[in-house]
């Protein structure tokens, strides 16, 4: 055991401290009442969290302490269970705020979608890393987006359109393993004609975009490209843009167009669906080099940015701690994610190498998709940021899908 | 390539959120003035509510400016409490405890510690408020009434409740909603919509600019004002019939379904729940759980509809064919069926048949077409299921449907309901058991204004309008389909003349032929209706209600009426009397019987009422 923990990735656990210390302290300065109150006072909620923090570092010494064959040996059942955990909401579960997503326990509530995370990542490492190997195949490709499909599709039916969001992070190792190239690129074009179409219209995105075609494949002329195939792409672009003001207004919640609407600058309704935006904003424009200082954010102390200690944490750091503070949380978790990186390489095991793969996608979108939506670059998608956001289940639920992955790294020598 | 990927992404994300955070943070310009200990404010602007005018265009409620005296917890200094108290008239103790209740709604919210100060103690406040930081004075618009009836028509406004303002994101703490009458069913036509203006607050609270030259400000909307369908001047005269009774009178233009008049009492003056007086007189009233003024009679009573009900017994009857006009019935004081079961019937002259049977109201007569209508059928369960569809063609049983928030089903029986009342099928029942309804005085119970509508009904020969209360919102009509929509009844036009010649007859030799009002031609019936009380467990039997039913003109009726006077005994003693007075006044617009008028005005029934209180046997139908 001892000589497990000095394999620890030290540099890991360092930063996820600095992240939940540095997070509560925000925490604390949204829900602040006064100096006189004490923190580990448990009807507010800093001082939740404080009890959240002080039982994750329970949850991580038993996660430390188990067997590391045990996750391999038992991903699949792991994985069932986190199916049940899931079809049991429609059951058991409580509603809050329209959606079915909590266990309530008294006082408080347990989320499994932030669990179920974990348990994608382990039995798709189990999947892929017991199988010959072959993401290349069509058959293999749709097992794999089976295991990711079935817990999305129940969290789809809460309805958490915003956890089922993270779900796409799993494609990163997919991709790692052998996923063809073009789920990958024609992914991110047709994120790129809905994000122009939407901002430019139909009428403006698509000769554009027939004439960058066209220039493309004159370039390419020299090396024979095949022209059906642009062809193709050329008519199912084309199709997809024009059909971008259907999804939206079809296919998409009323809300959710909302959303797109605010980011794109259509809806300036500050009262209304912009309010969120706007007061994020101005807290986090506010905030100049170096902040107002803490407990001193006049948004932040004001209430004026709601949700701001969960989906919006990132705004009171933007506004209390200044351009100095905000680009310290990116940085850090740019080194978090790139360490894991750097160990999800170094796995002699497949199973170890996509798992970690899985925790650093997961991670990543989180990071993404939360200050992207907190800054204004991305419409509002309710999901927590890693280890800043208030809430116990989120924060267990990214200390068990990480530490799993520091003990599998500690005892890779073992698993060859 | 594929080892990239990570890489590429997370570099793309970190590179994309700096420029994005600089740009926001140190070189956007926008937000500079939001910079240190600089705030947005917002001040509302709170629009005037819509005013109020009967179907004549008469003003009957406007609006006064009333101020609020608000505060912000957080906000709020060291300051002398003695001195704030007084000036608000509050006792300091109370003072502290609006801010305590105040702090716990928010500390950073505004919220109300003392609600509407006349203009006078407004003027007085205003120069002395600087003292006092983190209060402020918000201005409001109150209720200013124009007439001291229709109180239940009106409804009244108060101050949001914490529950309200969780379930509607538009209210916030101090703001004022209707409550009960059209204030409640108009609430978003009359509140109009509230402006916001966005100042920028420094340190100490000051507004001192616009926020971005008021690219976020809204401007306030005005309510729109209601038109209502009531007669002010005889709902007025209604009220004062009723003064020292108990019931209600509904009067509806048949052609149309508007409300004329919609009267309860007791009722109270409108004025009693306006500003700070409110929640004292509120009280007063809501716990006088006896004569219970704030209870909408006129609405939610159910009574048993007594005699008037025998026209839609008749109109059955002669739909379903199972007894001729010309066929002539004999009464023997009364008429017996099965194992010595007898209903009484009073004196008069015999036979009867369709007409007279009306005028002179013989059980005798529409207890036995009300048999025959139910026998007509194989099985009493088909046979009631039958009139029961007929009289809920009538309105009857369910929610009229009218744009007030407050009614009652009353109850209409089918066969399912003697079913389970009978237990059968282990018990038969018969016709004859339900034979009371053929008389009103079985298991149908009725508010005011569907009887009021089953009038309005007979009098246009089987089509009704549902009976509403707003004639036109912001000057253009009301065309909500519900009620431009004629309902049609399931009795054929002419089935109702003999029916309507009966009730004309009731004015000519019948029981109400001492009403006549020279030169209108009246259609009416009288009821009584038996009834009981429980006092401290106790169920005894009061004096009959008195009940009537009229409509006049005959020809082109312009009013249909009911009213209902709890313990007047017989029908035409007060209910008859009111209802021709009722109509006298609206269609000669004055009095001529002033005996007849000075006779309701100075009987009163608060000795009937007190009796079941007194403690002592007592009389009844003296």
């Amino acid at each position: 055991m001892p000589k497990t923990l000095l394999q620890i990735d030290w540099l890991t656990i360092f930063i996820i401290i600095i992240l939940i210390g540095f997070g509560w302290v925000n925490i604390y300065s949204t829900t602040f009442v006064g100096p006189e109150e004490s923190v580990f006072d448990l009807s507010r909620i800093y001082g939740k969290q404080l009890f959240w923090i002080i039982l994750g570092i329970v949850i991580s010494i038993v996660i430390f302490a188990m067997d590391t064959k045990f996750f391999e040996r038992f991903a699949n059942v792991i994985y069932l269970l986190a199916i049940l955990s899931l079809v049991g909401l429609f059951l058991f579960g409580k509603t809050i705020a329209g959606q079915t997503a909590w266990y309530s326990f008294g006082s408080f509530s347990i989320q499994p979608a932030e669990f179920v995370k974990t348990a994608v990542a382990l039995a798709l490492a189990k999947y892929i890393s017991e199988m010959d190997n072959d993401l290349s195949r069509f058959t293999s490709q749709l097992k794999a987006f089976a295991i990711i499909g079935l817990p999305l599709a129940l969290i789809m039916l809460q309805p958490d359109a915003g956890s089922a969001v993270i779900y796409l992070s799993f494609l990163i190792p997919l991709y790692r393993e052998g996923l063809p190239h073009f789920y990958i690129s024609y992914g991110f074009l047709a994120v790129a004609i809905f994000i122009l179409t939407l901002k430019f219209g139909f009428s403006i995105f698509a000769p554009v975009f027939v004439a960058l075609f066209i220039i493309i494949y004159l370039f390419n002329r020299k090396k024979k490209p095949k022209l059906w195939r642009y062809i193709l792409v050329l008519i199912l672009g084309l199709g997809f843009s024009y059909s971008v003001n259907f999804i939206l207004n079809s296919v998409l919640l009323p809300h959710q167009k909302e959303r797109f609407n605010v980011l794109i600058g259509e809806t300036t309704d500050i009262r209304g669906a912009a309010f969120n935006l706007y007061q994020s904003e101005v807290a986090i424009g506010s905030g100049g080099w170096t902040g107002k200082g803490w407990l001193k954010g006049s948004q932040t102390q004001g209430r004026f940015v709601p949700e701001q200690h969960t989906d919006y944490i990132f705004s009171t750091v933007g506004e209390e701690w200044g351009f100095l503070g905000t680009s310290l949380v990116i940085i850090l978790f740019t080194i978090l994610i790139l360490r894991l990186y750097h160990l999800a390489e170094r796995q002699k095991s497949q199973f170890s190498r996509v798992y970690g793969y899985s925790v650093l996608s997961v991670f990543f979108v989180h990071f993404f998709v939360n200050i992207a939506m907190v800054i204004g670059l991305f419409p509002t998608v309710g999901i927590p940021l890693p280890f800043f956001s208030y809430g116990g289940s989120g924060l267990w639920g990214f200390l068990i899908l990480v530490l799993i992955f520091l003990k599998l790294d500690a005892k890779r020598k073992s698993l060859d | 390539m594929r080892k990239l990927l990570p890489i590429l992404l997370v570099s793309f994300a970190a590179f994309l959120f700096l420029i994005r955070l600089f740009y926001l943070q140190i070189l956007n310009e926008n937000y500079d003035e939001v910079s240190t200990n600089i705030s947005l404010r917002k001040v509302y602007d709170y629009p005037q509510r819509g005013y109020i005018y009967d179907r004549n265009g008469k003003l009957m409620v406007a609006n006064q400016p009333a101020y609020d005296v608000m505060a912000v917890p957080l906000e709020v200094k060291e300051f002398d409490t003695l001195e704030l108290a007084s000036l608000l008239k509050l006792t300091p103790d109370r003072l502290k405890i609006q801010l305590e209740k105040a702090w716990r709604y928010s500390p950073r919210l505004a919220s109300l510690i003392t609600p509407q100060l006349t203009k006078k103690e407004y003027a007085y406040l205003q120069e002395r408020m600087h003292k006092y930081e983190g209060f402020y004075i918000q201005k409001r618009s109150l209720r200013d009434y124009n007439a001291d009836h229709s109180a239940n028509i009106l409804g009244y406004i108060a101050e949001v409740g914490q529950g309200e303002i969780s379930q509607n994101s538009y209210y916030q703490s101090g703001d004022l909603k209707g409550k009960q009458g059209v204030e409640e069913q108009y609430e978003e036509v009359l509140r109009g919509e509230r402006g916001v203006k966005h100042y920028l607050r420094d340190i100490h609270n000051k507004n001192i600019k616009s926020f971005k030259n008021g690219k976020f400000d809204t401007l306030s909307q005005k309510g729109s004002d209601l038109h209502l369908t009531i007669d002010a001047e005889l709902q007025a005269y209604g009220e004062l019939l009723l003064q020292g009774k108990r019931g209600g009178i509904v009067a509806i233009e048949p052609g149309t379904g508007e409300i004329l008049s919609l009267v309860t009492a007791p009722s109270y003056d409108p004025d009693l729940l306006v500003g700070r007086k409110r929640s004292r007189n509120f009280t007063r009233l809501w716990y006088d759980s006896i004569s219970k003024p704030l209870y909408n009679r006129a609405l939610q009573a159910t009574y048993a509809p007594g005699s008037p009900f025998k026209a839609l017994t008749g109109l059955v009857a002669l739909q379903e064919g199972v007894v001729g006009l010309e066929e002539s019935f004999n009464c023997f004081g009364g008429y017996s069926y099965g194992r010595g079961a007898r209903m009484g019937c009073h004196n008069h002259p015999s036979p009867v048949e369709m007409v007279t049977g009306i005028a002179h109201s013989c059980n005798s007569y529409f207890a036995q077409i009300y048999r025959r209508t139910i026998e007509k059928y194989d099985t009493p369960q088909k046979g009631i299921d039958v009139w029961q569809k007929h009289m809920a063609s009538f309105g009857l049983g369910n929610y009229l449907g009218y744009d007030l928030p407050v009614g009652s089903p009353g109850l209409l029986p089918d066969s399912e309901y003697y079913n389970k009342a009978y237990n059968y099928p282990t018990y038969q029942w018969y016709a004859s058991a339900t034979l009371s309804n053929a008389i009103g005085q079985g298991e149908v119970l009725t508010t005011p204004i569907q009887l009021a509508n089953v009038t309005a009904a007979i009098a246009n020969k089987g089509w009704f309008y549902r009976p509403h209360i707003v004639k036109s919102i912001a000057g253009s009509p009301v065309k909500d389909e519900k009620y431009t929509t004629k309902q049609v009844t399931t009795i054929d036009k002419k089935h109702f003349e003999p029916i309507i010649q009966g009730m004309h007859d009731v004015f000519n030799y019948g029981t109400a032929s001492y009403l006549r009002v020279p030169g209108i031609e009246i259609c009416g019936k009288t009821g009584t209706s038996e009834n009981y009380t429980v006092v401290d467990g106790e169920r005894m039997q009061l004096t009959d209600h008195s009940i009537f039913v009229a409509f006049a003109p005959k020809e082109d009726p312009k009013i249909a009426l009911a009213v209902f006077v709890e313990n007047g005994y017989w029908g035409s003693r007060y209910a008859g009397r009111i209802s021709s007075l009722m109509i006298e006044k609206y269609l000669k617009d004055n009095i001529e019987r002033k005996d007849l008028e000075n006779w309701i005005l100075s009987n009163t029934l608060e000795d009937e009422y007190a009796k079941p209180y007194s403690g002592e046997p007592f009389k009844i139908n003296q």
